[in-house]
């Protein structure tokens, strides 16, 4: 397959083949993550820059390993919260680091478009790893990945995705993933996190929970964001948690074979109880090894694929 | 002084009812007569042959930036672009630094016109001392000094009660009081038009009711003070159809719309293009078919342009922290004779929004060619097309969505008290 995307800004650009693409690539790095030896020099002599103005984790680490598994030299730069605080300008703080010629640079930064800002504006490539509440590619295809590898076949199921619709990036990757390789999502939430226009990123609202879990076959939770969040959203979160929050009696209303999915960080006992965050049908750590694969294609892809090798 | 007679065009003078094949002659920097075939011995003579002979456009919301902000437009460059625009007459926006809120700035502005700008400045001044919300400005010495009208326009007057005590006071010297209106609550962190494209971007909604609740506040003050409210950009559905109602139960309540309210829509934010980011945001198609509808029949009294320069540092920027708002002087008369070309409007109407109606707003002696009235004219060729080139516009700034758009019509003479100001 030809790919011809420099840049990996968000799932809008990608077509369903495109997408199946880097989940097969992924698929053939996957091994390589529990090798003995987990090195292999196919990115040898590339530079990534892992530019983080907000604070990850579990991302940030997940495309330093994947990097450096594939033998390029990664570097990590912290941000502050806003280039704007420091007096110099995203597009300034880019430019000096493209000067030093990276080959990609992989950002997350807490407003929306800022990646697309970036790949207009320099000639290496951008993998966006989450911008503002817009789009969080990877984590939308770690989540494929790991609905692959447990349901065989992405397309024909019911995925149900619960929580904080309007400051979740995870949620609108995950909507247009999903729904272009054949699964129906839906959405579930208070009336205050559903932004308006949902619908038209191609899932259905329903309007609770316990319709949103029956028959799933995927559910996925998303995390109450305490720090996005003003204060009129939720009167509280033992509220939350009883109306909105996943546990093992309405786990039951979803198909007995369900997976329970989470982006993390998780809020036990608010979005999902202990009892099913640690159960028996959650894949919620399959999707963090999976990240690493996926991530590793994504940076393979973007450095050129197999044409990189040549020069 | 010899005169100045401006043959075989196409005079269209909404305040007089006049649209016709005429004469016109100036003597002393006013108009003296219009007629067929006017014949004067040693009057300079310019052909307007297939030209419109308008009286020069009336802008009643442009930010001029000067004092205190002079990187993004002054006096001089802001009336050249007015002037480019056709624009003869433009009231101009507190915003300052200093604030427009005393005699001194006042004064400082209109001198500033006078001496160096190409175009008639009427200053707008600030409803509140420095446009804090907290003491009425001194309206009186301010109305006396030359100020039109008051606005803490950028900022919404937070408190009721001051809102009622400046249009009684404003009032009390014969001035209307221009709302800004938007609840800040609602408002919030917001950046664009709340809604589908807004969702799909990931960018903070900004919901039409945080105008429309702000509307129906002030006409409700309006009605209940008796003072005079003009509503600036209205950009809703809701908002047009509140002063609708309003004109209809006898409130004294005017409005204006923008060109690019009635032109673009949120979609034009797609991409994080900050030139399409302003205030009010740029709304939904229903909206600004409301604002379209709301100028056809007659809800809407001016079309104003919110001309609002800032520098490329402002806008080159993430979204979210992008400066608000776009230049327009430049843009007003193409885009509105779009919506003549779209059947929206008739010519006449399109030019009384422009002229005569925006003046009885603000209340003053311009926007038409009375004899014995300030020979501020336009030429205009309504079918001229151009493209928006940003570098070629007379404003110190560039920050325009329509870089690159076809455009349909231009001024080709603006004269202001007689003197050609701008020649295409």
């Amino acid at each position: 397959m030809n790919f011809s995307h420099r840049h990996v800004l968000g799932i809008k650009q990608f077509n369903a083949d495109e997408l199946n693409f880097i989940l097969d690539t992924a698929e053939s790095f996957k091994e390589i993550n529990t090798r003995k030896i987990k090195k292999v020099p196919t990115l040898r002599g590339k530079t990534i820059i892992n530019l983080f103005f907000e604070a990850s984790t579990r991302t940030r680490t997940s495309f330093e390993i994947a990097g450096k598994r594939l033998s390029a030299d990664t570097v990590n730069i912290s941000g502050s919260s806003s280039s704007v605080v420091k007096g110099e300008t995203l597009e300034d703080t880019a430019r000096n680091i493209e000067s030093m010629h990276p080959d990609i640079i992989v950002m997350r930064h807490g407003a929306s478009g800022s990646s697309e800002y970036l790949a207009a504006r320099l000639d290496c490539s951008v993998v966006n790893a989450g911008d503002g509440t817009h789009e969080h590619p990877s984590q939308a295809l770690l989540d494929a990945f790991t609905i692959r590898q447990h349901k065989g076949e992405i397309s024909g199921l019911k995925v149900a995705i619960i929580g904080d619709i309007t400051h979740s990036r995870v949620v609108r990757s995950n909507i247009d993933c999903l729904n272009k390789l054949g699964a129906e999502v839906l959405i579930c939430g208070p009336k205050t996190m559903l932004p308006p226009g949902l619908e038209r990123l191609g899932c259905r609202l329903v309007s609770g929970l316990t319709e949103a879990l029956t028959d799933a076959d995927v559910v996925m939770m998303l995390r109450i964001q305490r720090e996005r969040q003003g204060k009129t959203l939720i009167p509280s979160l033992r509220e939350y948690a009883r109306y909105f929050g996943l546990n093992e009696t309405n786990l039951k209303l979803a198909k007995p074979d369900a997976i329970v999915m989470h982006p993390g960080p998780m809020n036990r006992g608010v979005e999902i109880s202990t009892a099913v965050a640690d159960g028996p049908q959650n894949v919620i750590l399959d999707q963090v090894e999976n990240g690493v694969a996926v991530r590793m294609a994504l940076l393979y892809l973007a450095a050129g694929g197999e044409q990189q090798s040549e020069d | 002084m010899s005169g100045i007679l401006i043959k075989n065009g196409r005079v269209i003078d909404p305040a007089n009812n006049i649209d016709a094949e005429l004469d016109l002659l100036i003597e002393d920097g006013r108009i003296v007569e219009l007629g067929h075939a006017l014949a004067v011995a040693d009057a300079e003579v310019i052909d307007a042959s297939g030209l419109l002979v308008t009286p020069g456009l009336v802008d009643i919301h442009v930010h001029l930036r000067d004092p205190g902000l002079e990187y993004k437009e002054d006096v001089i460059s802001g009336t050249r672009a007015a002037a480019a625009g056709g624009v003869t007459s433009l009231a101009c926006m507190p915003n300052t630094s200093p604030i427009i809120d005393n005699l001194a700035i006042c004064r400082y502005i209109i001198t500033k016109a006078q001496e160096q700008g190409s175009a008639n400045v009427f200053p707008i001044g600030s409803i509140t001392k420095g446009l804090k919300g907290e003491t009425l400005s001194e309206m009186g010495e301010l109305k006396e000094g030359g100020c039109v009208a008051f606005s803490d326009d950028g900022v919404p007057v937070v408190s009721s009660e001051l809102m009622r005590r400046g249009l009684e006071y404003a009032d009390t010297f014969d001035a209307p009081i221009i709302s800004h209106a938007e609840d800040l609550s609602l408002v919030g962190s917001g950046v664009m038009n709340e809604g589908p494209v807004a969702t799909e971007l990931g960018l903070k909604g900004i919901p039409w009711v945080a105008e429309d609740a702000m509307t129906a506040r002030d006409i409700m003050l309006a009605e209940f003070t008796g003072g005079r409210l003009h509503m600036a950009h209205v950009s809703t559905r809701g908002s047009v159809e509140l002063v609708r109602q309003a004109k209809a139960r006898g409130v004294r309540v005017t409005c204006e719309a923008t060109p690019h309210h009635f032109t673009l829509t949120d979609e034009a934010v797609r991409g994080y293009d900050t030139n399409a980011k302003m205030n009010p945001p740029l709304r939904s198609q229903q909206d600004r078919d409301a604002v379209r509808a709301g100028l056809a029949d007659g809800t809407i009294d001016a079309i104003a342009t919110d001309h609002a320069p800032h520098h490329i540092d402002e806008k080159n920027v993430e979204f979210a922290i992008a400066m608000n708002g776009i230049v327009g002087l430049e843009t007003l008369l193409p885009l509105t004779l779009q919506l003549v070309k779209e059947n929206v409007i008739d010519l006449n109407r399109a030019i009384a929004l422009m002229t005569c109606q925006p003046a009885r707003v603000i209340g003053i002696d311009r926007g038409t060619l009375s004899r014995g009235a300030f020979a501020d004219i336009a030429l205009i060729n309504p079918d001229l097309e151009w493209e928006l080139v940003p570098e070629q516009l007379h404003s110190k700034s560039r920050n325009t969505p329509f870089a690159g758009r076809k455009m349909q019509g231009t001024t080709m003479k603006t004269l202001l008290a007689g003197n050609i100001v701008f020649e295409r």
